[in-house]
C-alpha cells in the first residue's frame, strides 16, 4: 500500500495531467448523474406543483409516502432496478443492465422523490401566497403550475443541485445495475471503492478530490443562486 | 398619469353582442361562520351597475370577507347573491380584486401586467400594447422592466390595481388598498379608482378612511358586527346617519 504522502502526490499528477482514465471517469459520471437529475426534475417538478397546488383525497398520504421515499436506500433501488432489467426480469428484453442507461435510470428513482417532496414545499408555500390572487383571475390549474414553477425557478433550481448532490455521490444503487464495469459503467464513486479496496489510492484519491471539487461546485452555485435571486428582488 | 383616450378598459354599453350584465347585483340574507362564529349574518345589499360603493365599518365588521363573498372567493353559509341571475362563480372572470397587501408576481413589474394578459389569451401584440398603456395610465412607465418586488409600497399597489384593470373587469373590488400608504400615494390611487369608475368600471371600495370615503362614494354600505347597519347615498349618510354605530364611527368615536 502506498503511503499517503505519495498517494496524494501522484493523486495530484492525476489530476493535473488530466489523466485519460480519470477523465473518462469523470465524464462518465457527470453524464449519468446530470441525465438522472433532469430527467428527475421532469418528473419530480410538475409532481411537486401538483400535490402543492390540487386537493384531492389521499394527498396527505401520497405526501407522505413522497416524502418518506427520500430516504430510499440506493443499495435497495439498486437491487429493484437490478431485479426489473435482469435477463429474467419484465424489462429484460431491453438489455440494459450493466450500462450507463440503468445507473441512470436507477439514480433517477433515487432522486425523484427527493425533487418532489422539496419542490412541493418551495410551491406549496409559494401558493399559499399567490392562491387568492389566482383565484380572482380564474387561473387554470396548468396556468398555475406554470406560473409557480416559474416564480419559484431560483428555489427550485437549489432543490434540482440537491438532487445532483445526491446522484453523483452515491454508490449503492450504481455499482448493482451498472457493474463497474472499467470503460463502460466505472463513475467515480464505484471507481473510489474499488481502487481503495485494491489499495491504488492515488486514484482513489484524485476522483475523491474531484468528486470534493464537484460538491464544492455545487454548494457555490446553490450560494450563487441565493444571492442572484436576492439581487433581483425574486425572493 | 396617461391621457384616458389610450386607456383599454374603458366599458362599452351593453349591446346584444355582450356577455348577460351581472348587474342589479342582490343579495338576501347572505350569512357567513367560521364554526360557531358567526362573522356575517343576515346581509341584504342592493347595487346598481354604476358609480363608487364605498364599505365601512370597524375592524371585524365583515368588510374583506364581503367583497370574498361577492367576487366568489369564498362560499357563504346561508343566503344568496345574485349577479342579475348568476351566481359570484360565474362572475368571477369578469371581476377584479385588489387586495390590501398587494400580491406581486416574483418577475419584472411589465411581466406581472403581460402575465395576466396572456392567461386571457391575447395575441403579443396586444399584450405589449395594453401593458404599455396600463403602465403609463398608473406612472408605472419607466419601471417596467425593475423587479415588481423592488417597488415601494405605493407603486406596487398600482401595480396591483394595474393589473386588476388589465382584465377589464366590469366591477373592481378595492379591499382597504390604501390602508398603509402614505397620503400622496394614497391620493394616487383614488385619481385611478375614480378614473375607471368615471370610464364605467363598477367599484366597491373597502376603506376605513372617512375623509377617503367622502372623496369616493356614490353610496355607502356600512357594516356593524356582520350586518349591513345602513345603505345610502353618500351625502345622505355623511350628511345624518341613521345608525348609532355610523354616527359614533363618523365621529370619531371607538365602535365596537
Amino acid at each position: 500500500m502506498q503511503g499517503i504522502a505519495e498517494a496524494i502526490s501522484l493523486a495530484l499528477e492525476l489530476v493535473l495531467r488530466a489523466d485519460a482514465d480519470l477523465l473518462e471517469i469523470v465524464v462518465l459520471s457527470l453524464r449519468v448523474s446530470l441525465t438522472a437529475t433532469l430527467t428527475a426534475c421532469l418528473i419530480g417538478l410538475p409532481l411537486g406543483a401538483l400535490l402543492a397546488v390540487a386537493r384531492f383525497p389521499g394527498r396527505q398520504a401520497a405526501i407522505v409516502v413522497v416524502n418518506a421515499l427520500m430516504g430510499l436506500p440506493p443499495v435497495v433501488v439498486g437491487l429493484l432496478v437490478y431485479l426489473h432489467l435482469s435477463r429474467a426480469g419484465p424489462l429484460g428484453f431491453l438489455g440494459l443492465l450493466y450500462t450507463p442507461s440503468a445507473m441512470i435510470i436507477a439514480q433517477t428513482i433515487l432522486i425523484a422523490p427527493i425533487v418532489t417532496a422539496l419542490s412541493r414545499q418551495v410551491l406549496e408555500d409559494l401558493h399559499g401566497e399567490y392562491a387568492e390572487q389566482f383565484r380572482s383571475l380564474c387561473l387554470s390549474r396548468s396556468q398555475m403550475v406554470g406560473a409557480l414553477l416559474w416564480d419559484g425557478r431560483f428555489s427550485l433550481m437549489t432543490v434540482a443541485l440537491a438532487g445532483f448532490g445526491r446522484a453523483v455521490a452515491e454508490v449503492g444503487a450504481v455499482i448493482v445495475v451498472g457493474g463497474n464495469i472499467d470503460h463502460l459503467t466505472r463513475v467515480m464513486t464505484t471507481a473510489i471503492a474499488l481502487e481503495t479496496s485494491r489499495g491504488d489510492l492515488a486514484l482513489a484519491l484524485a476522483l475523491g478530490m474531484v468528486l470534493l471539487v464537484i460538491a464544492l461546485g455545487v454548494n457555490a452555485a446553490v450560494q450563487g443562486v441565493r444571492i442572484n435571486a436576492a439581487r433581483h428582488a425574486h425572493v | 398619469m396617461s391621457d384616458a383616450a389610450i386607456l383599454p378598459f374603458e366599458r362599452a354599453e351593453p349591446s346584444a353582442s355582450l356577455p348577460r350584465p351581472i348587474f342589479p347585483l342582490a343579495v338576501r340574507g347572505l350569512a357567513l361562520s367560521y364554526g360557531a362564529t358567526q362573522v356575517l349574518a343576515g346581509v341584504d345589499l342592493d347595487l346598481g351597475a354604476r358609480g363608487c360603493t364605498v364599505v365601512m365599518g370597524p375592524n371585524g365588521a365583515g368588510k374583506s370577507l364581503l367583497l370574498k363573498l361577492l367576487h366568489g372567493l369564498i362560499a357563504p353559509s346561508g343566503g344568496v347573491i345574485d349577479w342579475a341571475g348568476q351566481s359570484p362563480s360565474e362572475v368571477t372572470r369578469r371581476q377584479a380584486l385588489v387586495f390590501q397587501r398587494p400580491v406581486l408576481l416574483r418577475r419584472s413589474v411589465g411581466a406581472n401586467i403581460d402575465f395576466v394578459l396572456k392567461a386571457r389569451g391575447l395575441p403579443r401584440a396586444t399584450v405589449r400594447e395594453r401593458r404599455t398603456a396600463l403602465l403609463a395610465h398608473v406612472g408605472l412607465a419607466e419601471k417596467t422592466d425593475l423587479p415588481a418586488r423592488r417597488l415601494s409600497g405605493g407603486e406596487a399597489q398600482r401595480l396591483a390595481l394595474a393589473r386588476a384593470l388589465a382584465t377589464e373587469p366590469e366591477v373592481l373590488f378595492l379591499d382597504e388598498p390604501t390602508a398603509s400608504l402614505d397620503p400622496a400615494s394614497a391620493l394616487a390611487i383614488e385619481e385611478i379608482v375614480t378614473r375607471a369608475r368615471d370610464l364605467g368600471t363598477r367599484v366597491i371600495f373597502v376603506t376605513h378612511d372617512v375623509g377617503q370615503a367622502r372623496r369616493l362614494a356614490d353610496d355607502v354600505v356600512f357594516l356593524h358586527r356582520g350586518r349591513v347597519a345602513e345603505h345610502r347615498p353618500a351625502e345622505a349618510f355623511f350628511a345624518a346617519p341613521r345608525s348609532e354605530a355610523a354616527a359614533g364611527y363618523l365621529a370619531g368615536r371607538i365602535v365596537v
